[in-house]
């Protein structure tokens, strides 16, 4: 007879069989969080191992899935005749919105988005019918067969058109301290402006994908590349018209997902799902990168507006400010992000007396939706364009002002109204701002990229340079980390040991690179006290943990990490009162250590038993190896009737000094050097979270420079190809790029081991290279005037702002002539 | 029928559409899936291979991107793909210093990187350069990392042991040679080699190929196949017969002369850099910015003019050089100056059963400069919104003759005559070339795009006259960005010192 398992001769704790080679006691264990591991990937992504949703074994029936989607904006199908689609060769199903059983919008958590469109199409790609054939080739060119009458109808596709019209997806929101009015009213000096910040595709490398296989009892297994699997399931079970554990969904990496799988990769599997659910077959539905730029979300455009009022010091008295994104056709996730938008569009600065409008745009085109920093980046753009509008308007440097402005730098003069000096730490939706690194982190970034000789050399050098202009910015950023809604704050975590000590985890976050799945198991390994790679992270999937949170908001390690430390927790319990029993000591005197249990007698004697061992002795002491865990982050509350609580758990900081170089005959610019000094409080892992921050600067620095979304004005995406559509390269890296972890700032609110959220934040850093381009513009008019320079800044938006910038002098000049006539 | 090697191991494959990718014959007909599609258009080069051409008994292998090679391209060569890099355990450099340099995160581009970065180490000795690094790495994109742990392995990699796979890299011919056979059918229907029947072909010289338009004067040519496998992958077009020229070698002599440089018209960029290189340094410059690595590797001369872009990149370039082409058929032969090829938007004055032989490019004097710009939003792989180039031919510091070729400001690329003539006979000076520029505005009308406006096109082409003048004036200045990287302008020599030393808290 099989053994289930093998018993050590000596059940008392025999160390002379090791199931596997064991370190020596005294070591530390390999791979406990803190240390920089590589991701759990790795050998598998540079041999082409790794498995992708595309990479699956594909059946022998298995069908390919093309969509027919709108030519329109905005109309209404007058006449729709498919038989041409029905009879073309490979063609196995075409189905349209009349032909799903259950619900047939799909909108996660607002109504609004149809998985096939029924009447009245919204954005030019909108699906309408989906056709399955043999290969996908014979379904994309089945699909060109349609014939499709529409009415056209009056569109809406612009921010300002909306605005106008009031033409929302949500009502407006307002955040309001203090008396703003007044507060502008009697400032020394007030300054208006505007920008446009335009949005941003995800360009994730691996495209949308969803694989499904229809199950025995009716549901269906599916193979997706989300963020979001528990939504996947829930809409697919829904459109199936079947109760929710009939669905399982299974989620193992995807290929990138910025925000851009969150909402994005549902229609897939559910379109995929109905077609499975008609023919009985497996379905694969993968985008082509074409349809996937066209017919899915990206970032909110944002029009931003500020009035501000400032004190002779450039520091602000009090400020109104409008936020408004587009978001296309339907809600989608808008509400929270126009919502995260507002909470950061003061950025690092103290507003004082605020009053902050958001408003949700409602346009004919494809429904914007989550993206890094979810709204965040496009609010903090108005603070930084004020900042440096204030700068020029006083005559100092603009990181002067940014650091007059900041949270929590008293100003003796200024006091509140009980005549006390103003603590400035009060945001404008009256979260207090606390536990504040930023003075702190700027004045070390200051030193270390020795900036202020820089701007002494780089004056010395526009002023020779007839054409080539240097600029130079530093700008912070303060990013609430939490979801907005707060019930998404939970997160649960199941951990199995096995009786040869190895360990199984599962939670309910998702691997899209980041290294959410080495992270967790770092905080496992901790835990037990074992080597890394005793930890098998397997898929995600919604039989294991179920009713999860999408991972993002940048919350994947704060609450799946605890969660799995929870159910850590709750094992070795019942392991200590085990020991605790079998060795006859106290359960303080029983430790995990170097891949051991550590047990000191009553002489202070230690015995060291293999971690195996041990797990074998508590399995035949019938000791439960294994559980499940729970987290929900504690203290956050907001109230959408005042506009005021505490939304965020914490702030995660950090700040970013780029450098660069423009040609102002032709627009063209390189980023010469970027520094960055950034908080993840005590790291989990310091090679990830540098892999994040950098990773995510220059994705930040790709929104604002060359990363174009462009619009015909019919409503059709021309940008919609990397033929056209221009991410960073490998030349566009900064030259010379420092990137460094703030020291010893251990989080002051109690995360899992005191570490910070880091996939967001650092996104914001990009701002910096925007910043320094609007100060290489200006030094054309020896810093006088702050340039107008709307996003993406492309080698066309700052030659613009180059002859702007000239136009303006020569106004000046021929004023100033005219003056002295 | 067609051969070549795949991963060490020859196959042969007859029935197979002409339309039949690389990438997807790999992922689907051989399941190698770590071959990734991230766009299907050769923009992204997750789809990078290795392939390897036999010359004086060494196979030489270079990065081509997958998902826009026809299958039928491959005839004759040697493939490796990222699934047969390692040798059993032991990673190939490129792999190993991508996981310890951290260059990997969702691991989806990590494939194509390795394999451009398996052709830098298999081409370059010892650490590579800077601008070695970015060369080879400009044709694959990564949205995750921000490309610095990536250019970090990229410079280490050389100090790990080279794997000892050799049947790989250095494959044995097949026993039975049907390559070198030129024109040997398999096919009874036709003279011609054919992957299927009648469908697609592979020439081996010039008199197949007269022969083979003459029957087929609807066959599609390809040589690199870098734009027109876009009419497959991009428009689901189906192509119904196709004619691969790539490895006739009459066309891909380069033969430089007293006056002329001759260049065949299936030379790659690649091939032909070198020789620019040393007659042309601005035109070879723009290559460094022409499509990417993996696209030069394949793309060639002749098919940049033939495909008759109203861009570029190259047109322009050789409209200012007083280039001309040589146009041949079974029963024809004729020289064409290359202004006169472009009629009007992707129309030419190719005729009928002719193909591009070559391109005569005539040799610069002393007294002449070349100038060369490119305008577009991203430095590395992107099409031009403007490209402008000018043949100065400067006496006493004054413009005796000049020529210019411009892209992307009209129906297609051409000359601006009435600005040549505003510039004809100017003493050289800012004021004079600002002046100048503006006669632009009577030579072009361009058009509003996805890539720029129509006035900026005017603009930064006035930008880029007033630019010529200060580099005539000024040949040393640091005037162009993408010089700046090897300049006194950069901050700093010491490029990405980022370091993840120390384990930063844990005890």
């Amino acid at each position: 007879m099989r053994k289930l398992i093998d018993l050590p001769d000596n059940a008392a704790g025999s160390q002379d069989l090791p199931v596997r080679e064991r370190p020596s006691k005294g070591r530390s264990s390999k791979g406990v969080t803190g240390q920089s591991m590589k991701h759990e990937s790795a050998e598998k992504h540079v041999t082409g191992k790794a498995v992708y949703v595309d990479d699956m074994p594909e059946y022998p029936n298995q069908l390919h899935v093309a969509v027919g989607g709108s030519q329109h904006a905005h109309a209404r199908i007058k006449l729709m005749n498919l038989s041409a689609v029905r009879a073309a060769p490979g063609v196995e199903a075409v189905i349209t919105v009349k032909d799903v059983p259950g619900h047939t919008d799909i909108g996660p958590v607002f109504p609004g988005d149809p998985v096939l469109v029924e009447e009245i199409c919204e954005y030019v790609g909108q699906p309408i019918f989906a056709v399955a054939a043999k290969t996908f080739e014979q379904a994309k060119k089945a699909v060109a067969l349609a014939e499709i009458e529409y009415e056209v109808l009056e569109k809406v596709l612009t921010v300002e058109q909306a605005l106008e019209k009031k033409h929302f997806v949500r009502p407006t929101h307002q955040h309001k301290r203090g008396d703003s009015a007044k507060a502008l009213a009697e400032a020394k000096y007030r300054l208006q402006g505007q920008q446009y910040v335009k949005g941003q595709e995800h360009f994730y490398l691996e495209g949308q994908v969803s694989s499904v296989m229809p199950t025995e009892d009716g549901g269906m297994m599916v193979y997706t590349s989300s963020q979001h699997p528990t939504e996947v399931q829930k809409l697919v079970a829904e459109v199936l018209n079947v109760s929710i554990n009939k669905v399982q969904v299974e989620v193992r990496r995807m290929g990138g997902g910025f925000g851009g799988k969150e909402t994005q990769a549902a229609p897939l599997a559910c379109i995929a799902a109905l077609l499975a659910n008609k023919t009985g077959k497996p379905v694969k539905y993968r985008m082509s990168r074409h349809d996937d730029m066209v017919m899915t979300g990206k970032r909110h455009d944002f029009l931003n507006t500020y009035d501000v009022g400032v004190d002779e010091h450039g520091i602000i008295q009090g400020a109104e400010i409008m936020v408004a994104g587009k978001c296309g056709n339907s809600p989608d996730l808008s509400d929270a992000i126009v919502d995260r938008a507002m909470f950061h569009s003061d950025n690092a600065y103290y507003l004082n007396n605020a009053t902050v409008t958001g408003h949700r745009c409602k346009t004919h085109t494809v429904s914007a939706t989550a993206y890094r920093g979810f709204g965040g980046p496009q609010g903090m753009m108005v603070a930084e364009l004020m900042m440096d509008d204030i700068a020029r308007h006083v005559g100092e440097d603009p990181l002067t002002i940014r650091k007059r402005n900041l949270y929590g730098v008293k100003h003796d003069h200024i006091k509140t109204a009980d005549g006390q000096v103003d603590e400035r730490n009060e945001t404008h939706y009256g979260q207090i701002v606390e536990h504040n690194v930023l003075p702190e982190l700027i004045e070390q970034l200051e030193a270390s990229s020795n900036y202020w000789q820089r701007r002494e050399e780089i004056k010395a050098f526009n002023a020779n340079s007839p054409f080539m202009k240097k600029g130079l910015a530093l700008t912070p950023v303060k990013f609430g980390i939490s979801f907005t809604v707060q019930f998404l704050n939970q997160a649960g975590a199941l951990v199995h040991i096995y009786t040869d000590g190895s360990i199984h985890l599962n939670h309910g976050g998702t691997e899209m690179g980041q290294g959410l799945f080495l992270k967790v198991a770092q905080v496992v390994a901790e835990e037990f006290q074992v080597d890394l790679d005793t930890i098998q992270v397997s898929s995600t999937r919604t039989d294991k943990v179920p009713n999860t949170s999408p991972t993002a908001a940048s919350s994947g390690s704060d609450l799946n990490g605890m969660a799995a430390r929870d159910a850590c927790l709750r094992i070795k319990e019942g392991l200590f009162k085990f020991a605790s029993e079998h060795y006859g000591v106290a359960e303080d005197k029983v430790r995990l250590q170097s891949n051991h249990l550590v047990v000191t007698n009553d002489n202070g004697e230690e015995q060291w038993v293999p971690f195996a061992d041990f797990v074998q002795q508590a399995y035949m002491g019938r000791v439960p190896l294994s559980s499940t865990g729970f987290y929900k982050t504690p203290k956050i509350h907001y109230d959408r009737e005042t506009g005021k609580g505490r939304p965020f758990y914490y702030y995660a900081n950090g700040a970013a000094v780029s450098e660069v170089l423009v040609d102002t005959l032709t627009g063209e610019y390189k980023v010469l050097r970027t520094d960055i000094l950034h908080d993840v409080g005590r790291s989990l892992n310091p090679a990830i979270d540098i892999g994040q921050i950098e990773g995510a600067f220059v994705q930040g620095m790709g929104w604002l420079t060359t990363e174009e979304l462009v619009w015909d004005n019919l409503g059709k995406l021309q940008s919609n190809g990397p033929a056209t559509y221009k991410i960073p390269a490998v030349g566009d890296t900064p030259m010379d790029f420092r990137v460094k972890l703030l020291e010893d700032r251990p989080n002051g609110e109690e995360t899992v081991y005191r570490s910070k959220a880091v996939g967001e934040p650092p996104f914001m850093l990009g701002i910096a290279v925007w910043s320094a381009l609007r100060d290489a513009v200006s030094s054309i008019s020896d810093y006088t005037i702050s340039p107008p320079m709307n996003t993406p800044a492309t080698p066309e938006c700052v030659l613009n702002s180059v002859m702007a910038v000239r136009e303006q002098m020569a106004e000046q000049m021929a004023n100033t002539d005219a003056a002295d006539a | 029928m067609i051969k070549f090697c795949l991963n060490g191991r020859w196959v042969e494959e007859a029935d197979i559409s002409p339309n039949m990718t690389v990438l997807r014959y790999l992922r689907t007909q051989q399941s190698l899936t770590g071959t990734k599609e991230g766009c299907g258009s050769g923009d992204c080069g997750a789809c990078s291979i290795l392939l390897g051409e036999k010359s004086e008994g060494q196979w030489h292998y270079k990065a081509i991107n997958g998902c826009i090679t026809f299958l039928s391209q491959l005839h004759g060569k040697s493939v490796i793909t990222v699934d047969a890099l390692a040798d059993g355990k032991q990673l190939h450099p490129a792999q190993q210093a991508m996981v310890d340099y951290h260059g990997s995160q969702c691991g989806f581009c990590t494939p194509g990187i390795i394999m451009s970065l398996a052709a830098l180490h298999q081409n370059v000795e010892g650490e590579p350069t800077h601008h070695q690094i970015l060369d080879a790495l400009s044709g694959n994109l990564c949205r995750c990392t921000g490309y610095r742990p990536i250019i970090d392995a990229a410079k280490n990699m050389h100090s790990y042991p080279a794997t000892g796979n050799v049947e790989i890299w250095q494959p044995e011919e097949l026993v039975s040679k049907p390559v070198e056979h030129a024109g040997v059918e398999v096919e009874t229907r036709t003279r011609f080699r054919a992957m299927k029947k009648g469908q697609a072909w592979v020439v081996d010289d010039e008199i197949q190929l007269q022969e083979l338009l003459a029957e087929h004067p609807d066959a599609r040519m390809v040589a690199g196949a870098t734009d027109l496998a876009l009419e497959v992958t991009q428009f689901h077009k189906s192509i119904n017969k196709l004619v691969s020229i790539g490895s006739i070698p009459s066309l891909k002599t380069i033969d430089v002369q007293d006056d002329f440089i001759t260049i065949g018209s299936a030379a790659t960029y690649a091939e032909i850099e070198p020789t620019l290189k040393t007659h042309y340094p601005e035109f070879a410059a723009l290559l460094d910015r022409l499509g990417s690595r993996q696209v030069r590797n394949n793309g060639t001369l002749g098919g940049n003019i033939g495909n008759a872009s109203p861009i570029g990149d190259t047109p322009p370039v050789l409209i200012a050089l007083g280039a001309e082409i040589e146009l041949v058929s079974k029963n024809s032969h004729r020289w064409l100056p290359l202004d006169k090829f472009f009629l009007d938007y992707k129309q030419t004055a190719l005729q009928s059963c002719e193909y591009i032989r070559a391109i005569r490019i005539p040799r610069l004097k002393d007294n002449q400069a070349l100038k060369v710009y490119k305008i577009s939003k991203r430095i590395e792989d992107d099409i031009s919104a403007v490209l402008a180039a000018f043949v100065f031919t400067i006496d006493d510091n004054k413009v005796t003759d000049v020529r210019s070729g411009f892209g992307g400001m009209a129906a297609i690329p051409k000359a601006a005559c009435k600005l040549e003539k505003a510039l004809l006979g100017q003493t050289i000076s800012e004021s004079a070339f600002i002046n100048a520029a503006n006669e632009l505005s009577k030579d072009f009308t361009p058009l509003t795009d996805v890539r720029a406006s129509a006035d900026y096109r005017i603009n930064v082409a006035k930008g880029l006259i007033h630019k010529c003048a200060v580099e005539l004036l000024n040949p040393e200045l640091v005037s162009r960005i993408e010089q700046v990287h090897t300049s006194e302008l950069a901050t700093s020599d010491i490029i990405n010192q980022t370091s993840l030393t120390g384990e930063f808290y844990h005890a």
